[in-house]
C-alpha cells in the first residue's frame, strides 16, 4: 500500500496541489485499475486470440506466445454446427421471456405491498428469499420439488388432479391439446423460464416498490376527483410513470438473463431442449475439450450483446429525442 | 354500487389478498420444503411424499446433518472441509475488496484527477461483461501459471477473481454514499495536519459504517454463492471444493436426497441470517446492483 504524502512538504520539485491530488488519486486508484486490467481487459483480449486458435484442453502445456496461428475454423465450426439454429432459438425465448415474466411479477407484487398492511415487513423480506438464497440451493429444491418420484409438484398433480407423473425437468415436450388443435408443450424450457420469473421477481419487485412509494399522493386525489376509478388511475396515472423503471430493468435483466449459465447447468444441465449459449460453451470447453471453439462461441455470445446493446441504446436515444 | 366500489372490491381486497398470499406462499413454502426434508429419514420421504412434516427422530438427534458433516474417512461427506474452504475464500475476498475499494471510491469521490470519467465508465461497462467470455481465458491462464494444483493455490486463483468480479459493485455502492458525507469535516482534518491516508481512516470511514458494512456484505454473498469459477477451478481436486461446488456435486452421486437439502440449508443459511440481521441497511443494496444476477 502506498503512504500518503498529503500535508507533509513534497521534497524535489515542488509541485502544485492539483498535481499532488492527482498523484494521489492515481496511487489510490492503482490496485483496482491493474486488477481490472489484468483480470478482465487482458483475459477478454485473450479470449479473442483463443478463438482463433486449433487448441484441445491436452495440448494447454504447448501454448506459447510463438507458436500462435490464426484459423478461423473455430468460428466454422460453432456457426455451421447442426443445432446452432436451435441453440440460438432456445437462447432468446429463454432470454425474452426469463426478462418479461420476472418484470411483470414483481410490478404485480410492488403493487400489492404499495399500501401498507400487518405483516408488511415479514412480506417484504420473505420475498426476497428466491434472490438471496445460493442459487445451487434454490435449484435443489427445485429439482427436489418437481422429482417424477418423490417430488411434492407431482404428488399433488397425481392426487388433486389423478395425472401421471412428469419428469419437469427432463422432459423435452409433451402433446397439449387445446381448442381441438394439438401443440407440443415444452416442458423443460417453460420450467427454467418459470424458475427465472421466481427467482429474479425480486429485484423487479424492489425497484417498482421504491418508485411507486415516491409517486406523489395529489396525482391520485386529482385523479380521484375527476372521477377515475381503480383501474383508470392504474393506466392513466401509475402506468406511464413506470416507464424509466421499466426501461431501466428490461435492459439489466435482458444482460443477465441473456450470459446467465448456473440456473440451467444447474437444472437441466441443457438437456431437454434447453441447451442456451453459455452452457454450450461449457460443453465445448469439458465435454469436447476444444478450448478453440468454447472461446470461439463465448466471443459470438459478447458479439451478439454488443449489438442487442447498441440497437437499444439507438432505439431509446431516438425516442428520447 | 358505483363502478369505483365494485373495482375496490375486486381488486383493493379480494384479488390484493389472493395476491399476497400467492407471493408469500411460492417464496416459503420452497424455503420450507428445504428445512422440511433436511429433517427426514430418506426411506419415509420414499413412501410417504405427500407428508410435509419433519420426522421427531431424525429432528433431535439431527441425523442428516451429522452425517453431511462428518469427515468422508468416517462414512460421511466430509462438509467440515467445504465449510472451511467457503469461509476462507469469503472472508479473504472481503477483507482485501473492503480495503481496495475504500481508498478506490474515496478517490474516485473526492480527488481531482484526468481520466475521472474513463474510470467511472470502465466499472459500469466491467460489470457488463459476461462471467462465461471471462471464464475460458482465466482458466487457460491459471492453467498455465500452475494454478490449478495444490489446494492453497487454487483458492488463491478463487480469490483473485472473485476480487476483481467484485471489485465495480463495491466502488459504485461506496462511491454513491461518500458523494452524500458534507466534506467540511475531511478538509478541517487536512488544516489541522491529517494526511489523506489518517483522513480516511478517521473521518470518511466512521461515518460510513453503514454503507461498508453493505458492500462488504454482498461481497461476501457473492463469493459464498458463487458457482461458475469454483466449478472450473476446483473441480478436479474434491479437497478444494466450497460449499456451493461440494453440495452440487454430491447430487451427481447416490447421496440421499435429504442429505442434499442438509447441505442446501447450510448453504443458505449464513446468507438468510446475514440478511435478517442486516436487513435495513442491505436492502438499499440490491437494487444498486449489490447481487448481480
Amino acid at each position: 500500500m502506498t503512504t500518503s504524502t498529503g500535508s507533509q512538504p513534497v521534497k524535489g520539485r515542488s509541485r502544485t496541489l492539483a498535481q499532488q491530488e492527482q498523484r494521489q488519486a492515481y496511487r489510490l486508484l492503482a490496485i483496482p485499475i491493474l486488477i481490472l486490467i489484468i483480470l478482465i481487459l487482458f483475459p477478454f483480449v485473450w479470449n479473442i486470440v483463443l478463438s482463433f486458435q486449433e487448441l484441445r484442453l491436452i495440448d494447454l502445456g504447448d501454448l506459447s506466445l510463438r507458436n500462435l496461428t490464426f484459423t478461423l475454423d473455430n468460428y466454422a465450426k460453432v456457426l455451421g454446427a447442426r443445432g446452432f439454429g436451435e441453440l440460438l432459438r432456445t437462447t432468446v425465448i429463454y432470454a425474452v421471456f426469463g426478462t418479461i415474466l420476472p418484470i411483470v411479477l414483481g410490478l404485480i407484487a410492488a403493487l400489492l405491498a404499495r399500501e401498507p398492511f400487518r405483516g408488511r415487513q415479514l412480506f417484504r423480506g420473505v420475498l426476497l428469499f428466491p434472490y438471496i438464497a445460493p442459487i445451487v440451493a434454490v435449484t435443489l429444491v427445485w429439482k427436489t420439488m418437481l422429482n417424477a418420484q418423490f417430488g411434492i409438484i407431482n404428488v399433488w398433480l397425481q392426487n388433486i388432479f389423478g395425472m401421471q407423473p412428469i419428469s419437469f425437468l427432463s422432459t423435452r415436450s409433451l402433446p397439449i391439446e387445446f381448442l381441438g388443435l394439438e401443440f407440443k408443450w415444452p416442458v423443460a424450457l417453460t420450467m427454467v423460464i418459470l424458475f427465472q420469473g421466481w427467482r429474479y421477481f425480486p429485484f423487479a419487485f424492489l425497484f417498482y416498490l421504491a418508485r411507486l412509494q415516491a409517486l406523489p399522493e395529489d396525482l391520485y386525489e386529482a385523479g380521484k376527483i375527476d372521477g377515475a376509478t381503480l383501474t383508470q388511475r392504474f393506466f392513466r396515472i401509475t402506468l406511464p410513470q413506470l416507464g424509466a423503471v421499466t426501461a431501466a430493468l428490461v435492459l439489466l435483466r435482458f444482460i443477465w438473463t441473456f450470459n446467465k449459465f448456473d440456473d440451467i447447468f444447474l437444472l437441466t444441465g441443457g438437456a431437454a431442449g434447453t441447451n442456451v449459449i453459455t452452457v454450450q460453451i461449457y460443453n465445448y470447453l469439458f465435454g469436447l475439450s476444444n478450448v478453440g471453439a468454447a472461446s470461439a462461441l463465448s466471443i459470438v455470445l459478447a458479439g451478439i450483446l454488443a449489438v442487442l446493446l447498441f440497437v437499444y441504446f439507438r432505439w431509446f436515444y431516438i425516442e428520447e429525442g | 354500487m358505483t363502478r369505483e366500489s365494485w373495482e375496490m372490491l375486486i381488486f383493493g381486497r379480494i384479488l390484493r389478498w389472493i395476491g399476497i398470499v400467492f407471493f408469500f406462499v411460492i417464496c416459503a413454502f420452497p424455503l420450507y420444503y428445504m428445512i422440511m426434508l433436511s429433517f427426514k429419514d430418506v426411506q419415509v420421504l420414499l413412501t410417504n411424499p405427500a407428508n410435509l412434516l419433519p420426522d421427531l427422530s431424525t429432528v433431535w438427534p439431527p441425523k442428516t446433518y451429522l452425517d453431511v458433516l462428518k469427515p468422508v474417512s468416517q462414512g460421511g461427506q466430509g462438509f467440515m472441509v467445504f465449510i472451511k474452504n467457503s469461509f476462507l475464500v469469503a472472508v479473504v475476498t472481503t477483507a482485501i475488496t473492503m480495503v481496495v475499494c475504500i481508498l478506490a471510491a474515496y478517490a474516485s469521490t473526492r480527488l481531482k484527477f484526468r481520466g475521472k470519467g474513463a474510470v467511472n465508465w470502465g466499472l459500469i461497462l466491467v460489470y457488463m461483461v459476461p462471467a462465461i467470455v471471462l471464464a475460458i481465458p482465466l482458466f487457460v491462464m491459471y492453467s498455465q501459471l500452475g494454478m490449478r494444483t495444490t489446494v492453497p493455490k487454487r483458492l488463491t486463483a478463487l480469490i483473485i477473481v472473485y476480487l476483481s468480479s467484485t471489485l465495480p459493485v463495491a466502488i459504485y455502492m461506496l462511491r454513491g454514499y461518500f458523494t452524500t458525507i458534507p466534506v467540511d469535516m475531511e478538509e478541517a482534518a487536512m488544516i489541522d495536519g491529517c494526511s489523506r491516508l489518517q483522513t480516511i481512516w478517521k473521518i470518511v470511514l466512521p461515518l460510513s459504517v453503514p454503507a461498508i458494512a453493505a458492500a462488504g456484505l454482498y461481497v461476501f454473498m457473492i463469493a459464498w454463492n458463487e458457482y461458475l469459477y469454483a466449478l472450473l477451478f476446483l473441480l478436479d481436486n474434491p479437497k478444494s471444493w466450497t460449499l456451493s461446488l461440494g453440495v452440487n456435486q454430491l447430487d451427481s452421486q447416490e447421496v440421499p436426497r435429504t442429505m442434499l437439502m442438509a447441505g442446501s440449508v447450510i448453504i443458505t443459511l449464513p446468507v438468510v441470517v446475514l440478511f435478517i440481521a442486516f436487513e435495513r441497511y442491505l436492502v438499499g443494496g440490491l437494487t444498486a446492483g449489490g447481487v448481480k444476477g
